[in-house]
């Protein structure tokens, strides 16, 4: 059972990284704009290299 | 881009109705954001893919002293940037590329804040509901002993910042209810989760084998995503209205007595101030005429579908628009004693008079939790007098109160309102609270304002093809001239007709048209100043004369709101009784009443007598729907027991009113009506599931047999078990065939409305 001791803090860490990735783009504003967000993917830039 | 040519439905007659923002409005409203950049917030309707979001921000970005433009595509608007010294031409750039366009104010651009903690409250239960329910699963597959225990501690801990985070959304409002006396769903839902986390805490102290960690987590998590979506679709619909033109006058040009110009809010003009009002603008505040003459549309402010001549002398209102000439006015009294502001009074004591309205949600709560928290103290008083076990007591009274733990009664309303107000929303539809839903279920009179709801509020020709084409032709390049009503109506039936070479048109404000071609005098407009003297008196009405003699005469109607007359039939059929309330005139209310086939009418009505007579109604025990659109209507929209009005209402009008439809017809009344008829059955299906899962789930919680297993699996099935029967609501129904012949119907509309190139 002491593997429980490796595992449970690794299963915690990693559901805390999801959840502070989440609220982050929450706060930078990423939900603001959802269909903008599926359109803008289609608009070409004009960066393309000289 | 082909998809994007929204230009197609504006007829060059409709642009220029929609004069641009002057630059002095653009400043005032918008807002400074630092480093001498100021930003614009703009309405797009028009917006709807990727290639106008690109042509939109490229041709802003193009511009002078635009430092960036963003396009939201989910809200249709821009948000523009852009250098205090320099300001861009923004809407003529947006107008140029075929997109109408208008300014919003500057406070509604705010950050929705609920939201935002609703979603932040969500991340973190979501988070918290799928770890401990990791544990919990372990717990229940057989984790003994010392392990079980670590198990239980670290759902504890795990079970802090959702209780933090995520209950205080209900702790906050079960105790503002409490604090007012008032039992709502919260108390029983707060009361239930806190005793959970309470009774798991001890349990875990003294190693028991069961913890409710899970239990109070989730149902935090599933009772937050009723909420959030409850929220969404209200916060959408209150922005699709704010999202609306504003009708009302920002600012006015006043003419200081050195001669000078400044362009002041309408909060700023004070009485005897002098202000120049331009063809098209709207009366700011109450005033008198100085100078000029013109015509003003009264439709919005006193229901009169007649433009009205105004010359020096009259007193003219706050909200009027100036159709024809120039006019320097003065003003009699500030905005805030204004025609406007006296309606908002008359608001207020309207919504004072108004019975309270008690939700469903409430009303079942309130006979709820004194039944539930009765039980779980009775249930420990038994336990304690058969067993006298202390402890064992009160564990089953706990468990008692979280199997009844309303999740499913909590949802079986919201969720319900939710997928309604969603089917609304897509047959254009704004519902801005739940209760509107539920009030407009039990409605048994509809009371129509005239102008501007049943009707259009512009007016169409009447018959033309008997009048003479040739005649009807010269009209019709003449009327191209002006932006009075009658003319715009008259251009666009006659625009097919040949026209004839035009020279020297002038416009008479309060007279008419006049024009010269091949040496002929011709004019259109009032009877008595168009014809020479001797043909006066005979004729009334609007007339087209060629050097004083008499060609054609036309005669006006107000159009009917497309959808009207089945409206009205459908209504009727559901056995409702319908009255309409106008300022205009009797004869012709009497005229589209007997068209529609409603007996009940009255003309001439002020607007405190509108809300005095909905008043009226509801002593008499009925319940109202008002259905109307202008300023006059305000008081009484808050009168009723509920409120429609449609998107082209005033500003005070669309704030008032409990649904706000976009559509131009009118058959948004009757479905809006079915849906929540629908709703409210499908919430009282909804209680009656809540209530058949208590009356299985209580009796086995008082016999002890409640372990958390049984708690999460019972509570996630009637809370799926509520959320699919409100699925069942349909929307407007839509069949190929009849959303093929609409858009046929439309196009053909628009058809008509091309002017003559």
């Amino acid at each position: 059972m002491t593997i429980l001791v490796y595992l449970i803090p690794i299963a915690l860490l990693l559901g805390g990284l999801g959840l502070a990735a989440f609220l982050w783009s929450l706060k930078s504003g990423q939900y603001e704009d959802l269909d903008g967000a599926a359109s803008r993917i289609l608009i070409d830039e004009d960066d393309r290299p000289a | 881009m082909s998809c994007c040519a929204p230009t197609e439905i504006i007829s060059d007659l409709e642009r220029a109705e929609h004069a641009g923002p002057s630059p002095e409005e653009m400043l005032l409203a918008s807002r400074a954001v630092g480093n001498g950049l100021r930003q614009s917030d703009l309405a797009v309707p028009g917006i709807h893919c990727g290639a106008c979001i690109q042509k939109i921000e490229s041709a802003l970005s193009r511009l002078d002293g635009v430092e960036n433009a963003r396009v939201n595509l989910s809200t249709r608007r821009v948000s523009v940037r852009w250098h205090e010294e320099r300001m861009p031409p923004i809407v003529p750039a947006i107008e140029g590329l075929g997109y109408e366009t208008h300014l919003f104010d500057p406070d509604a651009g705010t950050k929705d804040q609920t939201l935002a903690e609703l979603i932040r409250a969500l991340g973190i239960s979501g988070f918290a509901s799928a770890n401990v329910m990791l544990l919990s699963v372990s717990v229940w597959s057989g984790a003994e002993g010392s392990t079980r225990d670590l198990f239980h501690w670290i759902s504890a801990l795990i079970a802090i910042p959702a209780l933090a985070f995520a209950g205080r959304i209900f702790f906050r409002s079960a105790w503002n209810g409490l604090k007012h006396g008032r039992m709502n769903m919260d108390v029983p839902i707060s009361l239930g989760i806190l005793l959970a986390y309470g009774m798991s805490i001890y349990g875990t102290i003294h190693h028991g084998q069961h913890a409710y960690f899970d239990a109070s987590v989730t149902l935090l998590f599933f009772l937050l995503i009723g909420r959030t979506l409850d929220h969404v679709m209200r916060e959408r619909a209150r922005e699709a209205v704010k999202g609306l033109a504003r009708l009302a006058a920002r600012g006015a040009m006043v003419l200081r007595p050195d001669g000078s110009r400044d362009y002041l809010p309408v909060e700023e003009i004070e009485p005897e101030m002098r202000i120049l009002l331009a063809a098209g603008e709207r009366v700011p505040v109450d005033a008198s005429v100085e100078d000029g003459a013109s015509d003003l549309d009264c439709s919005l402010v006193s229901g009169e579908s007649e433009p009205q001549r105004v010359t020096p002398g009259a007193v003219i209102r706050a909200g009027t628009l100036n159709l024809t000439g120039p006019l320097t006015i003065r003003a009699l009294a500030a905005a805030k004693d204004s025609f406007f502001a006296e309606m908002v009074r008359m608001m207020e004591a309207a919504e004072g008079g108004r019975n309270v309205y008690r939700r469903i949600a409430d009303r079942a709560s309130a006979l709820y939790s004194p039944v539930v928290h009765l039980t779980a103290f009775l249930t420990f008083l038994g336990w304690v007098t058969l067993s006298g076990d202390f402890h064992r007591a009160i564990t089953i009274a706990i468990s008692v109160l979280i199997i009844t733990c309303p999740c499913a009664l909590a949802l079986a309303v919201p969720i319900v309102q939710v997928v309604a107000a969603r089917r609304l929303f897509e047959s254009g539809i704004m519902v801005k609270d739940g209760s509107a839903m539920e009030r407009l279920a039990i409605i048994d009179t509809v009371v129509f304002d005239k102008t501007g709801t049943l009707t259009v509020g512009t007016p169409r020709l009447v018959d033309p093809g008997a009048v003479n084409p040739k005649a009807l032709g010269i009209a019709a390049a003449m009327a191209a001239h002006s932006r009075h009503p009658l003319s715009k109506a008259l251009a666009q039936t006659g625009a097919a007709a040949p026209g004839l070479a035009l020279a020297e048109v002038r416009e008479l404000p309060g007279y008419g048209i006049e024009a010269q071609a091949r040496g002929d005098l011709y004019r259109l407009g009032r009877a008595d100043w168009a014809l020479a003297d001797g043909e006066a008196s005979s004729e009334a009405g609007t007339v087209l004369a060629k050097n004083g003699k008499l060609l054609a005469q036309f005669t006006f109607e107000d159009r009917l709101r497309d959808g009207a007359g089945d409206t009205v039939r459908q209504l009727a059929a559901k056995g409702l009784k319908m009255e309409v309330l106008s300022g205009d005139r009797p004869a012709a209310v009497a005229r589209l009443s007997r068209t529609l086939g409603i007996e009940a009418f009255r003309a001439g009505v002020l607007p405190g007598d509108k809300a005095g007579r909905v008043a009226e109604l509801a002593a008499e025990g009925r319940k109202v729907l008002m259905v109307g659109d202008g300023l006059n209507d305000a008081p009484a929209l808050v009168a009723a027991h509920v409120s429609m009005a449609p998107a082209t209402a005033a500003d005070v009008g669309r704030n008032a009113a409990d649904f706000v439809f976009l559509r131009e017809s009118l058959a948004a009344v009757p479905l809006a009506l079915r849906i929540s008829r629908d709703s409210g059955r499908l919430i009282r299906q909804n209680l009656a599931i809540a209530g058949i899962y208590n009356v299985i789930a209580v009796p086995i919680a008082i016999m002890g047999y409640v372990t958390p297993l049984v708690a999460a699996l019972s509570m996630s099935l009637s809370s799926v078990l509520v959320v699919s029967n409100a699925l069942r609501l349909k929307g407007a129904e839509k069949s190929a065939a009849k959303a093929e012949r609409e858009e046929g119907g439309a196009r053909h509309a628009m058809g008509t409305m091309e002017p003559a190139k």
